[in-house]
Protein backbone atom coordinates (compact mmCIF):
# COMPACT_ATOMS: atom_id res chain seq x y z
CA UNK A 1 0.00 0.00 0.00
CA UNK A 2 1.79 3.31 -0.97
CA UNK A 3 0.51 6.46 -0.69
CA UNK A 4 -0.73 7.11 -3.96
CA UNK A 5 -3.24 4.55 -3.85
CA UNK A 6 -4.38 4.80 0.07
CA UNK A 7 -5.19 8.66 -0.10
CA UNK A 8 -7.45 8.98 -2.73
CA UNK A 9 -9.44 6.07 -1.14
CA UNK A 10 -9.18 8.12 2.60
CA UNK A 11 -10.50 11.24 0.84
CA UNK A 12 -13.72 9.03 -0.72
CA UNK A 13 -14.32 8.03 2.90
CA UNK A 14 -14.04 11.10 4.35
CA UNK A 15 -16.53 12.37 1.85
CA UNK A 16 -18.52 9.53 2.21
CA UNK A 17 -18.57 10.07 6.22
CA UNK A 18 -19.91 13.34 5.46
CA UNK A 19 -23.06 12.46 3.64
CA UNK A 20 -23.87 9.79 6.23
CA UNK A 21 -23.57 11.97 9.29
CA UNK A 22 -26.37 13.94 8.03
CA UNK A 23 -29.21 13.92 10.30
CA UNK A 24 -31.71 12.29 8.51
CA UNK A 25 -29.11 9.87 7.73
CA UNK A 26 -27.00 8.42 10.78
CA UNK A 27 -24.04 5.95 9.94
CA UNK A 28 -25.98 3.08 11.81
CA UNK A 29 -28.67 2.84 9.48
CA UNK A 30 -28.30 1.80 5.67
CA UNK A 31 -30.24 4.27 4.00
CA UNK A 32 -32.35 7.58 4.82
CA UNK A 33 -35.49 5.11 4.47
CA UNK A 34 -34.88 2.41 7.11
CA UNK A 35 -34.07 5.82 9.88
CA UNK A 36 -37.18 6.97 8.92
CA UNK A 37 -38.63 3.57 9.59
CA UNK A 38 -37.17 3.07 12.64
CA UNK A 39 -38.09 6.39 14.07
CA UNK A 40 -41.92 5.73 12.69
CA UNK A 41 -41.56 2.12 14.40
CA UNK A 42 -40.17 3.48 17.51
CA UNK A 43 -42.76 6.69 18.06
CA UNK A 44 -45.77 4.14 17.33
CA UNK A 45 -44.48 1.79 19.97
CA UNK A 46 -44.36 4.44 22.21
CA UNK A 47 -48.14 5.67 21.11
CA UNK A 48 -49.50 1.90 21.64
CA UNK A 49 -48.34 2.13 25.52
CA UNK A 50 -50.35 5.90 25.74
CA UNK A 51 -53.42 3.81 24.14
CA UNK A 52 -53.27 1.48 27.07
CA UNK A 53 -52.55 4.31 29.38
CA UNK A 54 -56.46 5.82 28.07
CA UNK A 55 -57.16 2.87 27.36
CA UNK A 56 -57.07 1.68 30.83
CA UNK A 57 -59.86 4.85 32.13
CA UNK A 58 -62.37 4.35 29.11
CA UNK A 59 -62.73 0.69 30.80
CA UNK A 60 -63.09 2.40 33.98
CA UNK A 61 -65.84 4.26 32.30
CA UNK A 62 -67.52 1.72 31.03
CA UNK A 63 -67.78 -0.23 33.15
CA UNK A 64 -68.45 2.09 35.98
CA UNK A 65 -71.68 4.04 33.61
CA UNK A 66 -72.83 0.35 33.65
CA UNK A 67 -72.92 0.03 37.45
CA UNK A 68 -74.17 3.74 37.93
CA UNK A 69 -76.31 4.26 35.20
CA UNK A 70 -78.18 6.86 36.45
CA UNK A 71 -75.53 8.84 38.02
CA UNK A 72 -73.36 8.87 35.47
CA UNK A 73 -76.18 10.19 33.09
CA UNK A 74 -77.39 13.27 35.72
CA UNK A 75 -73.55 14.26 36.22
CA UNK A 76 -72.84 13.96 32.46
CA UNK A 77 -75.93 15.99 31.43
CA UNK A 78 -74.19 18.85 33.56
CA UNK A 79 -71.29 19.29 31.04
CA UNK A 80 -71.52 21.71 28.27
CA UNK A 81 -72.22 20.29 24.95
CA UNK A 82 -71.65 23.82 23.36
CA UNK A 83 -68.18 23.94 24.63
CA UNK A 84 -67.13 20.95 24.15
CA UNK A 85 -68.30 20.66 20.63
CA UNK A 86 -66.46 23.98 19.84
CA UNK A 87 -63.30 22.52 22.13
CA UNK A 88 -63.49 19.25 19.29
CA UNK A 89 -63.34 21.61 16.23
CA UNK A 90 -60.45 23.85 17.61
CA UNK A 91 -58.77 20.59 18.01
CA UNK A 92 -59.49 19.25 14.45
CA UNK A 93 -58.20 22.49 13.32
CA UNK A 94 -55.10 22.82 15.48
CA UNK A 95 -54.78 18.65 14.02
CA UNK A 96 -54.80 19.69 10.73
CA UNK A 97 -52.36 22.47 10.98
CA UNK A 98 -49.81 20.08 12.82
CA UNK A 99 -50.81 17.73 9.40
CA UNK A 100 -49.85 20.76 7.05
CA UNK A 101 -46.67 21.50 9.02
CA UNK A 102 -45.31 18.19 8.65
CA UNK A 103 -46.30 18.64 4.48
CA UNK A 104 -44.40 21.96 5.07
CA UNK A 105 -41.48 20.39 6.16
CA UNK A 106 -41.12 17.37 3.85
CA UNK A 107 -41.40 20.62 0.58
CA UNK A 108 -38.68 22.51 2.76
CA UNK A 109 -40.69 25.75 3.01
CA UNK A 110 -39.17 26.55 6.30
CA UNK A 111 -41.81 30.17 6.55
CA UNK A 112 -44.57 27.68 6.00
CA UNK A 113 -43.31 25.47 8.68
CA UNK A 114 -42.94 27.74 10.91
CA UNK A 115 -46.46 29.67 10.47
CA UNK A 116 -47.97 26.08 10.69
CA UNK A 117 -46.68 25.15 14.51
CA UNK A 118 -47.33 28.57 15.39
CA UNK A 119 -50.95 28.26 13.97
CA UNK A 120 -50.90 24.72 15.76
CA UNK A 121 -49.75 26.30 18.89
CA UNK A 122 -52.42 28.89 18.43
CA UNK A 123 -55.08 26.53 18.58
CA UNK A 124 -53.64 24.06 21.44
CA UNK A 125 -54.21 26.95 23.38
CA UNK A 126 -57.44 27.80 22.58
CA UNK A 127 -58.54 24.44 23.31
CA UNK A 128 -56.95 25.14 26.95
CA UNK A 129 -58.33 28.20 27.57
CA UNK A 130 -61.82 26.64 26.73
CA UNK A 131 -61.32 23.74 29.26
CA UNK A 132 -60.11 26.49 31.82
CA UNK A 133 -63.53 27.57 32.11
CA UNK A 134 -65.28 24.20 31.87
CA UNK A 135 -62.83 23.68 34.99
CA UNK A 136 -63.80 26.57 36.21
CA UNK A 137 -67.64 26.32 36.11
CA UNK A 138 -67.03 22.65 38.10
CA UNK A 139 -65.41 23.97 40.76
CA UNK A 140 -68.10 27.13 41.29
CA UNK A 141 -70.64 23.96 41.44
CA UNK A 142 -68.56 21.83 44.13
CA UNK A 143 -68.69 19.59 41.52
CA UNK A 144 -65.10 18.61 41.82
CA UNK A 145 -64.38 15.04 43.79
CA UNK A 146 -63.16 15.18 47.17
CA UNK A 147 -64.77 17.08 50.66
CA UNK A 148 -66.13 19.94 49.17
CA UNK A 149 -68.19 17.65 46.68
CA UNK A 150 -71.79 18.81 46.51
CA UNK A 151 -74.63 16.24 45.82
CA UNK A 152 -77.38 18.30 46.43
CA UNK A 153 -77.72 19.44 42.60
CA UNK A 154 -78.53 15.58 41.77
CA UNK A 155 -80.83 14.88 45.06
CA UNK A 156 -82.58 18.40 44.43
CA UNK A 157 -82.13 19.42 40.78
CA UNK A 158 -82.66 22.47 39.46
CA UNK A 159 -86.65 24.18 38.39
CA UNK A 160 -86.90 25.18 34.90
CA UNK A 161 -89.33 28.26 34.45
CA UNK A 162 -92.40 26.21 34.63
CA UNK A 163 -91.16 25.04 38.27
CA UNK A 164 -90.33 21.10 36.91
CA UNK A 165 -87.34 19.49 37.69
CA UNK A 166 -84.72 19.62 34.43
CA UNK A 167 -83.65 16.28 35.99
CA UNK A 168 -84.76 13.42 37.47
CA UNK A 169 -83.49 13.53 41.07
CA UNK A 170 -81.23 10.62 42.27
CA UNK A 171 -82.07 8.87 45.79
CA UNK A 172 -78.73 10.05 48.10
CA UNK A 173 -76.67 6.86 47.83
CA UNK A 174 -76.57 6.75 43.78
CA UNK A 175 -76.23 10.61 43.92
CA UNK A 176 -73.12 10.02 45.99
CA UNK A 177 -71.96 8.19 43.03
CA UNK A 178 -71.52 11.20 40.76
CA UNK A 179 -67.84 11.55 42.24
CA UNK A 180 -67.07 8.71 40.42
CA UNK A 181 -68.46 10.58 36.90
CA UNK A 182 -66.41 13.50 38.34
CA UNK A 183 -63.24 11.70 39.01
CA UNK A 184 -63.18 10.32 35.95
CA UNK A 185 -64.25 12.97 34.09
CA UNK A 186 -61.44 14.98 35.70
CA UNK A 187 -58.88 11.88 35.23
CA UNK A 188 -59.39 11.76 31.79
CA UNK A 189 -59.46 15.36 30.39
CA UNK A 190 -56.80 16.00 33.07
CA UNK A 191 -54.41 14.13 31.27
CA UNK A 192 -55.26 14.46 28.08
CA UNK A 193 -54.75 18.47 29.04
CA UNK A 194 -51.62 17.54 30.48
CA UNK A 195 -50.39 16.08 26.88
CA UNK A 196 -51.67 19.13 25.27
CA UNK A 197 -49.30 21.36 27.44
CA UNK A 198 -46.27 18.78 26.77
CA UNK A 199 -47.04 19.13 23.79
CA UNK A 200 -47.50 22.87 23.29
CA UNK A 201 -43.75 22.95 25.45
CA UNK A 202 -42.36 20.99 22.17
CA UNK A 203 -43.96 22.79 19.86
CA UNK A 204 -42.34 26.31 21.18
CA UNK A 205 -38.77 24.30 21.00
CA UNK A 206 -39.52 22.89 17.39
CA UNK A 207 -40.80 26.54 16.09
CA UNK A 208 -36.87 27.63 17.62
CA UNK A 209 -35.45 24.80 15.46
CA UNK A 210 -37.91 25.45 12.29
CA UNK A 211 -36.97 28.82 12.41
CA UNK A 212 -33.33 28.00 12.57
CA UNK A 213 -33.93 25.83 8.82
CA UNK A 214 -33.28 22.25 11.05
CA UNK A 215 -36.40 20.73 9.59
CA UNK A 216 -36.27 21.76 5.84
CA UNK A 217 -32.98 20.66 4.85
CA UNK A 218 -34.55 16.79 4.51
CA UNK A 219 -34.40 16.04 8.23
CA UNK A 220 -38.52 15.96 9.03
CA UNK A 221 -38.52 13.18 11.60
CA UNK A 222 -38.93 15.23 14.70
CA UNK A 223 -41.37 17.30 12.98
CA UNK A 224 -43.12 13.98 11.84
CA UNK A 225 -42.47 12.28 15.09
CA UNK A 226 -44.16 15.02 16.73
CA UNK A 227 -47.31 15.01 14.23
CA UNK A 228 -47.90 11.64 15.18
CA UNK A 229 -48.09 12.37 19.33
CA UNK A 230 -50.11 15.45 18.26
CA UNK A 231 -52.94 13.41 16.39
CA UNK A 232 -52.51 10.87 18.89
CA UNK A 233 -53.70 13.55 21.24
CA UNK A 234 -56.52 14.42 18.95
CA UNK A 235 -58.06 10.70 18.55
CA UNK A 236 -58.14 10.92 22.49
CA UNK A 237 -60.28 13.66 22.56
CA UNK A 238 -62.36 12.46 19.30
CA UNK A 239 -63.77 9.69 21.50
CA UNK A 240 -63.43 11.86 25.12
CA UNK A 241 -66.02 14.10 23.75
CA UNK A 242 -69.11 11.81 22.59
CA UNK A 243 -68.49 9.67 25.75
CA UNK A 244 -68.75 12.22 27.97
CA UNK A 245 -70.62 14.80 26.89
CA UNK A 246 -73.20 13.36 24.04
CA UNK A 247 -73.66 9.62 24.76
CA UNK A 248 -76.15 10.42 27.71
CA UNK A 249 -78.58 13.08 26.46
CA UNK A 250 -81.15 10.52 26.00
CA UNK A 251 -81.22 8.13 29.00
CA UNK A 252 -82.61 4.56 28.23
CA UNK A 253 -86.17 3.86 30.39
CA UNK A 254 -85.68 1.21 33.33
CA UNK B 1 -28.12 6.75 -3.83
CA UNK B 2 -26.52 3.34 -4.89
CA UNK B 3 -22.95 4.19 -3.88
CA UNK B 4 -24.23 4.81 -0.24
CA UNK B 5 -25.70 1.18 0.32
CA UNK B 6 -23.68 -1.30 1.85
CA UNK B 7 -25.81 -4.24 2.22
CA UNK B 8 -28.17 -4.20 -0.76
CA UNK B 9 -30.60 -7.37 0.53
CA UNK B 10 -31.36 -4.27 3.23
CA UNK B 11 -32.90 -1.86 0.58
CA UNK B 12 -34.56 -4.65 -1.54
CA UNK B 13 -36.44 -5.75 1.71
CA UNK B 14 -40.20 -5.55 0.95
CA UNK B 15 -41.11 -3.84 3.91
CA UNK B 16 -39.70 -0.65 3.05
CA UNK B 17 -42.46 1.37 1.69
CA UNK B 18 -41.44 4.32 -0.88
CA UNK B 19 -41.63 7.30 0.82
CA UNK B 20 -44.79 9.19 0.20
CA UNK B 21 -45.73 13.27 0.90
CA UNK B 22 -49.83 13.74 1.45
CA UNK B 23 -50.75 16.82 -0.71
CA UNK B 24 -52.31 19.45 1.33
CA UNK B 25 -55.67 18.85 -0.71
CA UNK B 26 -55.82 15.49 0.52
CA UNK B 27 -55.32 17.10 4.31
CA UNK B 28 -58.32 19.42 3.46
CA UNK B 29 -60.81 16.57 2.54
CA UNK B 30 -59.57 14.71 5.38
CA UNK B 31 -59.95 17.98 7.62
CA UNK B 32 -63.44 18.77 5.79
CA UNK B 33 -65.02 15.48 6.76
CA UNK B 34 -63.71 15.00 10.18
CA UNK B 35 -65.62 18.68 10.98
CA UNK B 36 -68.73 17.66 9.23
CA UNK B 37 -68.81 14.18 11.30
CA UNK B 38 -68.46 16.25 14.79
CA UNK B 39 -71.40 18.38 13.34
CA UNK B 40 -73.23 14.67 12.49
CA UNK B 41 -72.36 13.34 15.67
CA UNK B 42 -73.51 16.31 18.06
CA UNK B 43 -76.85 16.57 16.24
CA UNK B 44 -77.38 12.56 16.35
CA UNK B 45 -77.22 12.51 19.85
CA UNK B 46 -80.19 15.18 20.16
CA UNK B 47 -82.22 12.36 18.36
CA UNK B 48 -83.36 9.82 20.96
CA UNK B 49 -82.10 5.97 19.65
CA UNK B 50 -82.62 4.79 22.72
CA UNK B 51 -79.53 1.82 22.94
CA UNK B 52 -78.12 3.01 19.72
CA UNK B 53 -77.19 6.07 20.87
CA UNK B 54 -73.54 5.24 22.40
CA UNK B 55 -73.23 2.82 19.41
CA UNK B 56 -73.70 5.59 16.71
CA UNK B 57 -71.80 8.04 19.00
CA UNK B 58 -68.85 5.34 18.87
CA UNK B 59 -69.21 4.53 15.21
CA UNK B 60 -68.55 8.01 14.32
CA UNK B 61 -66.47 8.50 16.64
CA UNK B 62 -63.91 5.34 15.04
CA UNK B 63 -64.48 6.47 11.75
CA UNK B 64 -63.07 9.90 12.85
CA UNK B 65 -60.24 8.04 14.73
CA UNK B 66 -59.61 5.70 11.49
CA UNK B 67 -59.63 8.96 9.04
CA UNK B 68 -56.98 10.29 11.43
CA UNK B 69 -54.42 7.53 11.55
CA UNK B 70 -54.47 6.79 8.21
CA UNK B 71 -53.95 10.12 6.40
CA UNK B 72 -52.75 12.40 9.23
CA UNK B 73 -50.83 9.98 10.48
CA UNK B 74 -49.82 8.55 7.40
CA UNK B 75 -50.52 4.88 8.16
CA UNK B 76 -51.95 4.29 4.56
CA UNK B 77 -48.52 5.36 3.39
CA UNK B 78 -46.05 3.62 5.71
CA UNK B 79 -44.61 0.22 5.16
CA UNK B 80 -46.44 -2.98 6.20
CA UNK B 81 -43.67 -2.96 9.24
CA UNK B 82 -45.97 0.38 10.45
CA UNK B 83 -49.04 -1.06 9.64
CA UNK B 84 -48.62 -4.39 11.37
CA UNK B 85 -47.31 -2.27 14.63
CA UNK B 86 -50.52 0.23 14.65
CA UNK B 87 -52.89 -3.26 13.71
CA UNK B 88 -51.27 -5.18 16.61
CA UNK B 89 -51.76 -2.25 19.41
CA UNK B 90 -55.42 -1.84 18.74
CA UNK B 91 -56.15 -5.57 18.50
CA UNK B 92 -54.57 -6.25 22.01
CA UNK B 93 -56.01 -3.29 23.58
CA UNK B 94 -59.33 -4.97 22.49
CA UNK B 95 -58.17 -8.21 23.36
CA UNK B 96 -57.71 -6.69 26.95
CA UNK B 97 -60.79 -5.15 27.15
CA UNK B 98 -62.74 -8.11 25.98
CA UNK B 99 -61.21 -10.26 28.72
CA UNK B 100 -61.34 -7.84 31.54
CA UNK B 101 -65.22 -7.27 30.59
CA UNK B 102 -65.88 -10.90 30.77
CA UNK B 103 -64.57 -11.24 33.89
CA UNK B 104 -66.74 -8.61 35.14
CA UNK B 105 -69.81 -10.06 33.14
CA UNK B 106 -69.30 -13.45 34.54
CA UNK B 107 -69.47 -13.03 38.21
CA UNK B 108 -71.84 -10.46 39.42
CA UNK B 109 -73.00 -8.25 36.21
CA UNK B 110 -76.31 -6.26 37.31
CA UNK B 111 -76.53 -7.73 41.14
CA UNK B 112 -75.09 -4.73 42.38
Amino acid sequence: MDSATVNPQAEHDSAKHHHVSLPQHRHHFETEEQQREAGSFGMWLFLLTEIMFFGGMFFAYLLYRNWYYDAFVAASNTLNVKMGAANTAILITSGFFMALGVWAAEVRKKNLLVLFLILTTVFGCAFLGVKYFEYKEKFELHHVPGNSFDVSQFINPPLNAQGNATRPPLPPDMAQKTQLFFFLYFAMTGMHALHMIIGIVLLFWLMGRAQRGEFTEGYVAPIENFGLYWHFVDIVWIFLFPLLYLINLHPLAH
Amino acid sequence: MSEHIHDATNVTNPEHAEHHIVSPLEYTVVFVTLLLCTALTVFAATLDLGVFNPIVALAIASFKGVIVILFFMHVKYQSNLIKMTVGAGFFTFLVLITMTLSDYISRAWGLW
